[in-house]
C-alpha cells in the first residue's frame, strides 16, 4: 500500500510536468518549484553526511577521525580545521564589506583544479589523439581519417584567412564536421526519446501495471 | 591584498598541482595528497553556496510579496522538508527511509520528466526548424537520418547496408571530426588553465575592486 | 493558404500528441525486433568476462542523475547482472550526489535478484565530491578517499576489500555518466595510472567518445539505450533497454518523416510564393 501511494505521488508529479505541453499552468509551476527545493535539500544532506561531517565536523568538534580519537590541537585536528575554515570563508561573499575574503579560498580552489588538469588533459586529449591518428596511409579509411582531422583543425585555425591550400582543407573539414554533427544529432534524438520511453514505462508498468 | 594575495594563491596552488605529477619525492606527494583533500572540502562548501543563494532568493521574493511568492513557499518547504528528513531521521541513508522515498518518488520523477519534455520539442523542431537550405545542412540531415535509422532495430530490418553505413559514419568522418574538436578543445583547456594560473584570466575573482 | 502553408501552420501540440501515441503503442503491441550487437559493446562485455570470479573487484562508478536515468540505469542493471552471474566482486561508488540514491537502488535490486551478499560479493562506497581529486586520490589509496563505506563500516572491515589498496588491484573501472565523469576517469585514472577504463554514456555524448575508443583509451563503450539493449542481448537478459527499442524504432521513423515533410512544406511554400510574386509582377 505504501509503495502504491508513493508511486501515485510520482505519477501525479509526472503528469503535472507533462501538462506543460498543453500550456504553462500552476500544476507545472508547483512541480518545478518543488523539485528545486527537494533536490537542493537532498544534495545538502548527501554532501554533509558523506563528506563534511566525517572530514571536518567530526574531527574538529568530536575529536575523532573515523573510529580513532584525535587530540585537540593535534596535527590531524588542524588538518581538518584549516580546509573547513577556508570553505567557510567562501560564504563571506554574502556580506559586501568582506566579500573580497572569499577570493582567498577561491584562488586555491580555482588554481588547484586548473593545475591538476593540465597534464592529464594534454596527455589524453592531445598527445594520445595525435598519436592515434598517425595512421599508415595504406587504406581509404585511414586516408579519410587523416584528411578529416587535418581539415577539421584547419577549419578552426582562424589566425590566417582560409585561402589557398588552407582554404581547401578548411572546406574539407566542414564536410567532415557536418557529417559528425549529423551523427551527433541522430544520437541526440535517440537520447531524448529514451527519456520519454523511461517515463512512459514508469506510468504504464510501475504505476498502472498495464504492461 | 584584495587581488594580489588571491592571485598569488591561485598561482602557487596551480603550479604545485601541475608539477607534482613529475616529482615523486615523498614530501611533494604527501603535500599533494593533503591538498587533494583540501580541494574536495572547498568544492563541498562551494556547492552548498548554491543552496544558500537559493534560500536568499526565495526569501526575498516572499518578503517583497512578489506575485509568484506562493511557489517560493513550495521551494522553501521542499528544501526544509528534505533537510528535516535527512538530519532528524536517524536512518536517513537506508533504503526505504522517508528521505530516500522522497528522493525516489518526488525528485526523480519530476527531474526525469522535465528532461523527457525534450523528446516532444525535438520532434517539433524536426518538422519546423531543420531545413536543408545549404549543402552543409543537407549533409548534416542525411548523416542524421542514416544514423537514426541505423541505430534502431528497424534499420537492420530494412537493409543491412544501413547499420553498416552508420558504423562507417561513426568510425570514419565522425571520428575525424570529433578528434579534431577534441584536440582543439584540449589545447583551449590548457591555455585557459594557464591563463587562470598566471592571473591573465581573472573572471573568477568578480568584483570591481 | 495553400497546402504547404497549412502544413507549416500546424499547431505543434498535434505533433506532441503523435509522438506520445507512437511511444505508448509499442508497449501494448511489441514488435520484438532483434537487436544486433556492435563491437564497442562486445569489447566491454569481454573486458568484464576477463575478470576472475571472487578475486579482484570490478569498480563501477554510477555517476548518473535522474535526468539520464532511463538511458543509464538499464546499463547499470545489465553490467551488475553480468558481474554477479560470473561471481565477480563489485565495488560501486558515485561521483554525483544524486547518484547516491540511484546507485544504491540499482545495486541492491541486482544483488537481491542474484542472491549476492554485502561485504563478500559487493559493497557500496557512497559519494565523494571533487571528481578529479577523488579519482586521483583512489589511485594512491582508496581508503584515504573512502575510509568507510556508505553505511559507516570501515573499509578494513569489509572482507572483499582486503588487499584492495588502489588501481593496481582493480582490473576494470566502468563509469556510467551523463556528464564529464566518464572523461574524468580517462584523464585521471587511465593516463596517470594506466587503469583500464570502460564507459557507458548517454547517446548525446556517445559520438564524442569514439576518438577514445579508437585510441584504446577506452576498452569499450555503451551508447544510450541502444548500448544498454545490446549488453542485455549479450547477457541474454532482456529488460528496459531491449523493451525501449521498439518505441525508438517507430519514433525515429516518425522524426525522419517529419524532417522530410517539414522540408517539403518549406520549399513548396517558398516556391509557391515566388510564383505568386512573379505572376503579380
Amino acid at each position: 500500500m505504501g509503495t502504491l501511494i508513493w508511486t501515485t505521488i510520482g505519477a501525479i508529479l509526472t503528469l503535472s510536468v507533462y501538462s506543460f505541453l498543453y500550456k504553462d499552468n500552476p500544476f507545472y509551476k508547483f512541480a518545478e518549484h518543488l523539485v528545486v527545493g527537494v533536490s537542493a535539500g537532498y544534495y545538502l544532506v548527501i554532501y554533509y553526511y558523506n563528506f563534511i561531517d566525517p572530514n571536518v565536523v567530526t574531527p574538529v568538534f568530536q575529536l575523532r577521525l573515523g573510529d580513532q580519537p584525535i587530540g585537540f590541537g593535534s596535527g590531524a585536528w588542524w588538518l581538518a580545521l584549516i580546509p573547513g575554515l577556508l570553505g567557510l570563508l567562501l560564504y563571506t561573499r554574502f556580506f559586501p564589506k568582506v566579500a573580497w575574503v572569499a577570493r582567498w579560498s577561491l584562488g586555491i580552489y580555482v588554481g588547484g583544479y586548473a593545475g591538476l588538469g593540465i597534464s592529464p588533459v594534454m596527455q589524453a586529449r592531445v598527445i594520445e589523439q595525435i598519436g592515434a591518428n598517425a595512421l599508415p596511409l595504406t587504406s581509404v579509411t585511414n586516408v579519410l581519417i587523416v584528411i578529416g582531422l587535418l581539415g577539421t583543425l584547419a577549419y578552426f585555425f582562424f589566425s590566417m584567412k582560409h585561402r589557398g591550400i588552407l582554404g581547401v582543407f578548411a572546406r574539407t573539414g566542414i564536410v567532415f564536421l557536418m557529417v559528425g554533427f549529423g551523427a551527433s544529432f541522430g544520437y541526440t534524438v535517440m537520447s531524448r526519446i529514451s527519456l520519454l520511453i523511461g517515463r512512459v514505462s514508469f506510468l504504464l508498468h510501475d504505476w498502472l501495471h498495464l504492461v | 591584498m584584495r587581488r594580489q594575495i588571491p592571485l598569488a594563491l591561485c598561482f602557487i596552488a596551480g603550479l604545485f598541482m601541475a608539477v607534482q605529477y613529475f616529482i615523486p619525492h615523498p614530501a611533494v606527494q604527501n603535500t599533494y595528497e593533503l591538498l587533494l583533500g583540501w580541494l574536495q572540502t572547498l568544492l563541498a562548501f562551494a556547492f552548498l553556496l548554491g543552496t544558500v543563494s537559493l534560500i536568499r532568493m526565495h526569501f526575498h521574493k516572499i518578503r517583497n510579496r512578489a506575485d509568484d511568492r506562493a511557489f517560493s513557499w513550495v521551494t522553501l518547504l521542499g528544501l526544509l522538508g528534505m533537510i528535516g528528513l535527512g538530519f532528524i531521521h536517524p536512518q536517513h541513508q537506508l533504503p526505504g527511509s522517508p528521505f530516500n522515498l522522497m528522493f525516489l518518488n518526488v525528485q526523480v520523477p519530476i527531474e526525469a520528466t522535465m528532461f523527457s519534455l525534450l523528446a516532444f520539442y525535438i520532434a517539433s523542431a524536426a518538422f519546423r526548424a531543420f531545413r536543408a537550405r545549404t549543402l552543409e545542412a543537407t549533409l548534416l540531415l542525411i548523416a542524421a537520418c542514416i544514423v537514426m535509422l541505423g541505430r534502431v532495430p528497424i534499420g537492420d530490418l530494412i537493409h543491412e547496408s544501413i547499420p553498416a553505413a552508420t558504423q562507417w559514419i561513426l568510425n570514419v568522418p565522425n571520428l575525424a571530426a570529433k578528434r579534431g574538436v577534441m584536440i582543439g578543445v584540449g589545447l583551449g583547456m590548457m591555455a585557459t588553465a594557464l591563463k587562470i594560473m598566471l592571473g591573465i584570466e581573472r573572471a573568477w575573482m568578480g568584483g570591481s575592486d | 493558404m495553400n497546402v504547404f502553408e497549412k502544413m507549416l501552420a500546424i499547431d505543434r501540440r498535434w505533433i506532441f500528441l503523435a509522438i506520445g501515441i507512437a511511444v505508448i503503442v509499442p508497449f501494448f503491441f511489441p514488435l520484438g525486433l532483434p537487436v544486433v550487437v556492435t563491437p564497442p559493446v562486445e569489447h566491454l562485455h569481454e573486458a568484464v568476462d576477463r575478470i576472475h570470479p571472487n578475486d579482484a573487484p570490478l569498480l563501477l562508478s554510477i555517476d548518473y542523475a535522474p535526468a539520464t536515468l532511463p538511458e543509464l540505469e538499464p546499463m547499470a542493471m545489465a553490467i551488475l547482472r553480468h558481474a554477479f552471474e560470473r561471481d565477480v566482486n563489485v565495488v560501486v561508488m558515485t561521483l554525483h550526489p544524486a547518484g547516491y540514491g540511484l546507485a544504491e537502488s540499482a545495486l541492491l535490486q541486482a544483488a537481491e535478484e542474484m542472491g549476492q551478499e554485502y561485504g563478500t560479493d559487493f559493497c557500496f562506497l557512497g559519494f565523494q565530491p571533487g571528481t578529479s581529486a577523488v579519482i586521483l586520490g583512489m589511485g594512491v589509496n582508496i581508503a584515504t578517499v573512502f575510509p568507510e563505506d556508505a553505511y559507516g563500516t570501515p573499509l578494513s572491515e569489509i572482507p572483499m576489500m582486503d588487499g584492495v589498496r588502489n588501481y593496481d588491484e582493480i582490473p576494470l573501472v566502468i563509469s556510467l555518466a551523463g556528464w564529464s565523469a566518464a572523461e574524468a576517469w580517462i584523464y585521471y585514472a587511465r593516463q596517470p595510472f594506466g587503469q583500464t577504463v570502460g564507459a557507458g554514456v548517454t547517446a548525446v555524448m556517445a559520438t564524442d567518445f569514439y576518438p577514445y575508443l579508437s585510441s584504446n583509451q577506452l576498452v569499450g563503450l555503451l551508447g544510450g539505450m541502444r548500448g544498454a539493449a545490446e549488453y542485455e542481448v549479450m547477457i541474454d537478459r532482456m529488460d528496459k533497454g531491449v523493451q525501449g527499442m521498439d518505441s525508438q524504432s517507430i519514433i525515429h521513423i516518425m522524426i525522419i518523416i517529419l524532417i522530410f515533410a517539414g522540408n517539403i512544406a518549406y520549399f513548396g511554400a517558398r516556391r509557391r510564393k515566388k510564383q505568386e510574386e512573379a505572376e503579380a509582377a
